[in-house]
């Protein structure tokens, strides 16, 4: 702080706890709506926790939304989590081996391996989804777990990510490695892969949110809703016909879907904060 | 760009990079040409016989006022947006840099949003501006303002702005606090001196210091508005009231999966790819500049 002004602190810490109000304002009613009986929603708002909280999570995770198909939440949970787990491994292990044969091979095709990689930056699923589509159905992926990750674990940003890295590591340990007579695979595994331990761990934070959080993907590739994933399943408890809409059990699916990334977010907060800084660089 | 010390095998590298450029190729060139392709193409109602057209289905695009209006959606959803979540974003990184007591509280709380999906973002804001039973919808109501967002195109939109708005601070607080920490405090202290108050130091040396994060932010907001909003759409309005938030990535799904419009959705993800691409080309030219300043 450069001088003294009571007023302008005064300012300052009234503008944090408004924007905390307002960040966290949405999830206190979620929170509330959650705790209470599907009736003392109806028509009313309840400004404070009532006592059906065991009740409705238990509800939605073994029996899920009755009158909205009745697939068990807890079962799209797993979904969702093979989903992210499986994309996290995915790119990260078939990023960190693109980024090796970049950075330490000389080979024809090099650079056109380069621009292919660079070119999935260019192409999100929003801009291509019936010809993907297409492609996953004549495999027979549709409803498969290979079918939700597979397509979305080519990466230039994690590519790059490792690549920026591996230059800074010095020549010296792969030439000391090379006189030892290590081969390339040896020296991958031993010096290479330990050395990057930092930077998977804040890659593995920001792709685990990533996969979670995974919307268009899985409403296309997911008919059967055993295989439906908690965030694109709440959107089918939104609008049933002719019922009273649960909004306690919509909500407590709600809460159940933003709890692990958001626990992930603050247990990890600095790899959480670095991945976030280096995957945008 | 590459190593001085490198390792020597005619087939090992190929091994390597062979995962992601089969992946690749098998998801995303592929298909992409393909939407090329079918952008060029009329398909009979049946499905069984096509017709190459080269650009007609662009014109017949460009000629909708269905999809001007969808162009027009998108602009005042992503403008919107992208606005609001820079400003808030700003506002409380610069109180948050103030702050000296309780820093690293106030960033872990605002931090966190980020983590929640678009899509259960909008789900939380439906629920407070739900018609019936919406504690913000009532309270609007007892104040004499009439909320149904159903309805209302307008109040539609403002319902998606503010959810997509709320769910990117989280972001924006973070780069700007990174970008504010690295502003030398002897700049601020020189202006002070000379007599600056907080005010006019902010607009003067701080904001025009700031603005290579700012210019960046706004690359990567636009970004978000224009693709990973599709959740929030989707269930919040999908689309509606009478295409009121029809945004163009929504527009794609619907025309393509829903209406089953081969070409027609072929040629707006064409369209989309452009306007990635140009935003991805700004993105590194403007990287490579931030690394020389």
């Amino acid at each position: 702080m450069v001088e003294n002004r009571p007023f302008l602190t005064f300012l300052t810490h009234a503008v944090i706890i408004l924007g905390l109000l307002i960040i966290v304002f949405p999830i206190y009613v979620a929170f509330v709506a959650s705790t209470h009986a599907t009736e003392d929603l109806v028509t009313t708002v309840q400004p404070w926790f009532g006592d059906q909280l065991v009740e409705n999570y238990r509800t939605v995770l073994t029996a899920g939304k009755i009158n909205a198909g009745g697939v068990p939440v807890g079962m799209m949970m797993w979904n969702s989590l093979v989903m992210a787990v499986g994309i996290v491994v995915g790119k990260i292990a078939i990023s960190l081996l693109s980024a090796f044969a970049i950075v330490y091979f000389r080979f024809p095709l090099r650079m056109t391996c380069f621009w292919v990689i660079f070119l999935t930056l260019m192409l999100p699923v929003e801009v291509r989804i019936l010809p993907t589509y297409k492609v996953v159905v004549d495999l027979g992926l549709l409803n498969t777990y290979t079918g939700l990750i597979l397509p979305l674990i080519a990466s230039a940003t994690a590519t790059f990510l490792f690549r920026q890295f591996f230059l800074t590591v010095p020549d010296e340990l792969a030439e000391a490695a090379r006189v030892d007579g290590a081969g390339p695979m040896r020296f991958f595994l031993t010096i290479l892969l330990p050395l990057s331990r930092t930077n998977i761990a804040a890659l593995a934070v920001i792709l685990f949110i990533y996969g979670w959080n995974q919307y268009l993907w899985p409403l296309l590739i997911t008919t059967e809703t055993n295989m439906t994933t908690i965030v694109m399943g709440i959107q089918r408890m939104l609008y049933v016909a002719d019922s009273i809409p649960e909004w306690n059990l919509t909500m407590t699916t709600a809460i159940l879907a933003m709890l692990p990334p958001v626990i992930v977010v603050l247990v990890l907060q600095r790899q959480f904060v670095k991945g976030l800084v280096e995957t945008e660089k | 760009m590459q190593k001085r010390v490198t390792f020597k095998s005619a087939w090992l590298p190929y091994v390597l990079v062979a995962p992601q450029i089969i992946i690749t190729l098998i998801f995303f060139i592929w298909p992409a040409s393909q939407a090329l392709f079918q952008s060029m193409l009329v398909e009979d109602a049946f499905g069984l016989s096509s017709e190459f057209v080269w650009f007609e289905n662009f014109e017949e695009l460009f000629t909708d006022p269905l999809y001007g209006e969808s162009v027009w959606t998108t602009v005042v959803f992503s403008v919107s947006t992208t606005f609001l979540a820079l400003s808030s974003g700003l506002l409380l990184a610069v109180a948050a840099n103030r702050v000296i007591r309780g820093a690293t509280f106030y960033k872990s709380a605002l931090l966190w949003p980020y983590a929640v999906a678009p899509a259960v973002a909008g789900v939380l804001w439906l629920f407070m501006f739900s018609p019936a039973n919406g504690i913000i919808a009532l309270a609007l109501d007892a104040m004499g303002y009439k909320w149904n967002h159903v309805l209302d195109g307008e109040q539609a939109m403002l319902l998606v702005v503010l959810a997509a708005a709320w769910k990117q601070i989280a972001y924006n607080f973070l780069f700007f606090l990174a970008g504010l920490q690295m502003i030398p405090k002897s700049l601020i202290e020189a202006a002070a001196i000379d007599g600056a108050g907080p005010v006019k130091r902010f607009w003067t040396i701080v904001f025009p210091l700031l603005s290579p994060t700012t210019f960046f932010l706004l690359v990567v907001n636009v970004v978000y508005a224009f693709f990973d909003t599709f959740g929030i759409i989707h269930a919040v309005t999908s689309g509606g009231p009478a295409g009121a938030t029809n945004i163009l990535v929504y527009k794609v799904f619907n025309d393509g999966f829903v209406g089953l419009d081969l070409g027609g959705s072929a040629a707006q993800s064409v369209i989309l790819m452009i306007i990635v691409i140009s935003l991805t080309v700004v993105q590194f030219r403007y990287l490579e500049r931030r690394v020389q300043y």
